[in-house]
């Protein structure tokens, strides 16, 4: 095992079986580290990295709790393997505050009150920050369709949809 | 002038928990990390039923990191194969020799990381002999059906026989009705679903303490429960629930992976963490419902109630594991007579086994109350149909008037306070009820399928009074204590745990109203209980309704002291003082005053001669009754006729949960209890073929509605304080579960009724509508 940038590897990071070194951006931060070959992203960043904002809700692409950005596109890190991620990009939850500001979207989670046990968040406000980048003024339908692989068990959505739209506001949308 | 005080009770304070959760570092079981930690995983059952005749783990056993099997007979030889649940029954930790549900539980796999965990858990091999199988709890009546449960003394698959109320006199009372009408009706099976499954980190220290990090709803009935079970000093044990990622019921049962993560800590030396995938929870965690229900409602021919009779069936699975913490085996299901003042009224309900995973009553919904609700306001539906009266005004013509409160059910509940037509006439105003049924009957010639459906629902919440609650003989009362230190901040801690109910926010309100010290001052702990008072932990929307009496009573007993101090700095008598403006100010001399930070520092440095230091206070609260939230809520739903589908146009929830705290915080719980009400009405199921197969283990089939499917929901309020809660608060987590289901059936069977539809089995999937309407020659 090597680690050129972060000496941090955890209990839980996968052993034994083929490995190979990858190169990862993650949140502007340059990994080259030593992994299984079956690695999946998710357990990459919560486990060998100890990112641990970046959750598991279902293994099967279906829930959408561990979306992060892969290149800037919203991927399902559940579901892809580290090795992918190699030589690209990943942003993270925690890559979302810079300098001490909140993200636009951290801002309206928290103000429209888009949140409530925190679990699907991360992934939910991913999804959400790859939607205003490419639509900076999406309607609520195309809210509702944009966070579809998304699930949360506690607002209703209601909620999450005024963030989207309050973040949408903030970063110079319309409405 | 009105004072106010930041974050006081009422106001819509921004929730103290976000600040973590939006910057990723909420702390959940799966993430805590402990040095040398290893993993848990197990092998699981492809049979419903079935011996085992032989375990092979050899193969996993040579697997690289695979460092220990755990088995029902190494288990069993430490007396731990089997544990007591809620309900006075008994469960397997791990099989002996026979599986009873597919998916359950069979081997543990102790391994240095979770991918050798899993390849060990694929690695074992077990040789069964499958056995004659029954999911169908009417069939597992029958005399010759397989015998689930042959431990037990009783040699059937039926459980248990309860009822309530007057039998001869419900017979006698439908006998004489002007009209009756019956109707079958199935909730079918549902699984919580928070989106973090469960889990646990046990590790025992070189004292031999034992900590574990757990996905639970009620840490300290857990302790209790270890304690008693496996024999630990209860001293010895400290449960730990940390951040919960959902809870909705789910997590207040003791599942298998608990108990072997702490016997595979005991075993290896290390701690140990098992967190179960989405296909572990759906298949083997608890789940709810699965009544059958056969029940006839009567009525004179001017639409009057007389009589309601109600027979159930209800679906256990192998064990009655359901946490359920009441004396009454179906829970509060016998709150079936909702808003309605029956005089006459029975209810039966058989317990029976299947080989199906054990539970009962884990949904968001309250001790059965969903079930009781569902079934109230179809029948009434029903009934008003068949007489030909409109359902509101067929609701408003029958309700239990406001002044008739406190109200006794027939069926034996006292109901608090309650004001039923002023939440369904706001319902209708809000939604302009008039001119939906106007435009329905324009459609209606179009031959445009358009419905209105009605639920106007009573909860029963706050468990409970000490009479009729506990666990395990411990009362259902709630803990709060309260620390002011010098500085005049504060520290509370609680027996209850917030799941995403916001409890740091909402408790640290009602403290800041009770001890005039803002909201932002005051810090809030749950969930550690070496640390936390003893409690019984948070479900069935008893937090607010427990707890939340207990925060003002601790918080009353601190001014209590408070005063006398505030008195000697102030040189007057204590009785010359009061409490105003949130400060103890001399009667008719208010700019002589202390506030409590005043107090507090005096408490440590100056207090009254005579008078303890320190600002401290605990209080453990009995309810004296439960609470009864209610509501109105009014659907609208449009019905595609070339698919089947259903759309929700508009859906408008009156809910009345007594005086709101925070209501930012209680419209977010509202919108989240009316997707579970939406869920069992039109997409969740669980359902197992005659084999006992389950059927749809993962998101692609369990549909847990997305953003597209759930409705732009609308809410409104009327405000009916408990006459008994100090502060007239009632709790509100479930009531939109428990009210929403019957008003999209009502809206749909409205929708279908021109054709002579009077029910139509939940979910309401597109293609059971399209057969409807099919048969009917209208697609």
């Amino acid at each position: 095992m090597a680690s050129t940038a972060i000496p941090r590897l955890t209990a839980g990071a996968p052993m034994g079986g083929p490995t190979r070194m990858v190169h990862i951006t993650v949140n502007d931060v340059p990994f080259a580290i030593e992994v299984q070959d079956r690695t999946l992203l998710v357990h990459f960043l919560r486990d060998t990295l100890g990112m641990t904002g970046t959750h598991i809700g279902c293994d099967t692409t279906h829930c959408g709790a561990c979306t992060v950005l892969l290149d800037d596109r919203p991927v399902k890190s559940c579901t892809v393997l580290a090795v992918q991620a190699d030589g690209r990009k990943v942003r993270t939850v925690e890559g979302l505050e810079s300098g001490g500001k909140l993200h636009p979207v951290q801002e309206g989670f928290t103000a429209e009150h888009g949140l409530q046990c925190g679990f699907c968040t991360p992934g939910m406000m991913m999804t959400s920050v790859a939607l205003l980048a490419k639509n900076p003024n999406p309607t609520e339908d195309e809210i509702r369709h944009a966070i579809s692989g998304n699930l949360c068990r506690c607002t209703g959505y209601m909620n999450i949809v005024k963030a989207i739209q309050h973040a949408a506001k903030a970063s110079g949308g319309a409405k | 002038m009105t004072t106010t005080i930041h974050g006081g009770i009422g106001q819509s304070l921004a929730r103290k928990e976000d600040a973590r959760f939006i910057r990723g570092k909420g702390n959940y079981v799966d993430d805590i990390q402990l040095p040398g930690m290893l993993f848990l995983d197990f092998t699981r059952s492809p049979y419903a039923h079935a011996k085992i005749t032989a375990i092979h783990p050899e193969k996993a056993l040579k697997i690289p990191g695979v460092l220990a099997v755990i088995t029902g007979k190494d288990l069993d030889a430490a007396k731990l194969a089997w544990m007591p649940t809620l309900m006075s029954d008994t469960q397997m930790v791990l099989p002996i020799d026979t599986v009873k549900f597919q998916g359950q539980e069979v081997v543990g796999i102790v391994a240095d990381s979770r991918y050798s965990a899993a390849d060990g858990a694929a690695a074992v091999e077990i040789d069964y002999e499958p056995l004659p199988v029954v999911t169908d709890p009417v069939k597992a009546l029958l005399p010759d059906a397989p015998l689930v449960r042959p431990d037990k003394t009783k040699k059937s698959n039926h459980i248990w026989h309860w009822e309530t109320g007057d039998k001869a006199g419900t017979d006698a009372a439908l006998a004489k009705s002007d009209v009756v009408v019956h109707q079958d009706l199935y909730l079918p099976r549902l699984n919580v679903s928070s989106m973090e499954t469960c889990g646990c980190v046990a590790q025992f220290d070189t004292m031999g303490r034992l900590t574990v990090w757990m996905t639970t709803q009620a840490p300290h009935a857990i302790r209790t429960v270890f304690a008693l079970v496996a024999g630990l000093p209860e001293q010895n044990i400290r449960i730990i629930s940390p951040d919960l990622g959902g809870g909705f019921g789910g997590k207040v049962p003791v599942y298998p992976g608990y108990v072997v993560a702490v016997v595979a800590a005991l075993k290896t030396g290390h701690a140990v963490k098992w967190v179960e995938d989405r296909m572990d929870n759906l298949m083997s965690s608890s789940f709810a419902r699965d009544y059958h229900i056969s029940a006839d409602i009567g009525a004179t021919k001017d639409g009057k109630l007389t009589g309601l009779r109600v027979k159930t069936v209800a679906d256990h699975g192998y064990a009655d594991a359901a946490a359920n913490p009441s004396k009454f085996p179906a829970g509060l299901f016998h709150i079936i007579t909702g808003s309605y003042p029956f005089d006459k009224a029975f209810v039966e309900v058989d317990g029976v086994y299947t080989n199906k995973p054990p539970g009962g009553i884990a949904y968001r919904c309250s001790f059965r109350v969903t079930e009781a609700a569902f079934t109230i306001e179809r029948l009434v539906d029903g009934i008003a149909h068949k007489l030909g009266m409109d359902p509101a005004e067929f609701r408003l013509k029958n309700f239990i008037p406001p002044e008739s409160f406190p109200y006794k059910s027939a069926l034996g509940w006292t109901y608090d306070s309650g004001n039923y037509a002023g939440a369904l006439n706001l319902a209708m105003k809000m939604i302009d009820y008039p001119a939906l049924r106007k435009e329905q009957v324009e459609k209606r010639k179009r031959g445009e399928l358009m419905g209105i459906g009605i639920s106007s629902f009573t909860e029963i919440v706050g468990a409970g009074p000490s009479a009729q609650f506990d666990i395990l003989g411990i009362k259902m009362f709630e803990g709060c204590e309260i620390r002011i230190h010098p500085t005049g901040k504060v520290m509370a801690r609680f027996g209850t745990k917030s799941q995403g109910q916001g409890h740091e926010t909402t408790y640290s309100q009602i403290l800041a109203e009770e001890l005039g010290i803002p909201a932002e001052n005051i810090a809030i702990e749950e969930g550690d209980t070496d640390t936390a008072p003893y409690g019984l932990g948070t479900y069935a929307s008893r937090s607010t309704p427990t707890a939340g009496a207990a925060a003002v009573i601790a918080a009353r007993k601190i001014r209590e002291k408070a005063q006398k101090i505030a008195a000697h700095l102030l040189e007057v008598s204590p009785d010359d003082l009061e409490w105003k403006d949130y400060k103890f100010q001399v009667k008719g001399v208010p700019e002589k005053s202390k506030t409590m930070a005043d107090v507090a520092f005096a408490a440590y440095t100056n207090p009254a001669p005579g008078t303890e230091a320190g600002l401290e206070a605990v209080d453990y609260y009995d309810p004296p009754n439960m609470t009864y939230p209610f509501g109105s809520y009014v659907c609208v739903v449009d019905i595609d006729k070339g698919t089947g589908q259903v759309n929700i146009r508009r859906f408008v929830a009156v809910d009345d949960c007594g005086t709101i705290i925070n209501p930012m915080i209680v419209e977010g719980q509202i919108h989240g209890g009316l997707n579970m009400g939406l869920a069992p009405a039109l997409y969740e199921q669980i359902t197992y073929d005659e084999n006992g197969n389950m059927r749809g283990n993962s998101f692609l089939d369990y549909l847990v509605p997305t953003a597209v499917e759930s409705p732009h929901w609308e809410t409104g309020k009327t405000t009916t304080p408990s006459p008994h809660h100090p502060i007239g608060a009632k709790g509100v987590g479930e009531s939109p579960t428990v009210g929403a289901p019957a008003a999209i059936v009502n809206a749909v069977v409205d929708a279908l009724s021109p054709l002579g539809v009077t029910n139509i089995d939940i979910p309401i999937y597109p293609w059971k509508v399209w057969q409807i309407l099919h048969d009917k020659g209208q697609n």
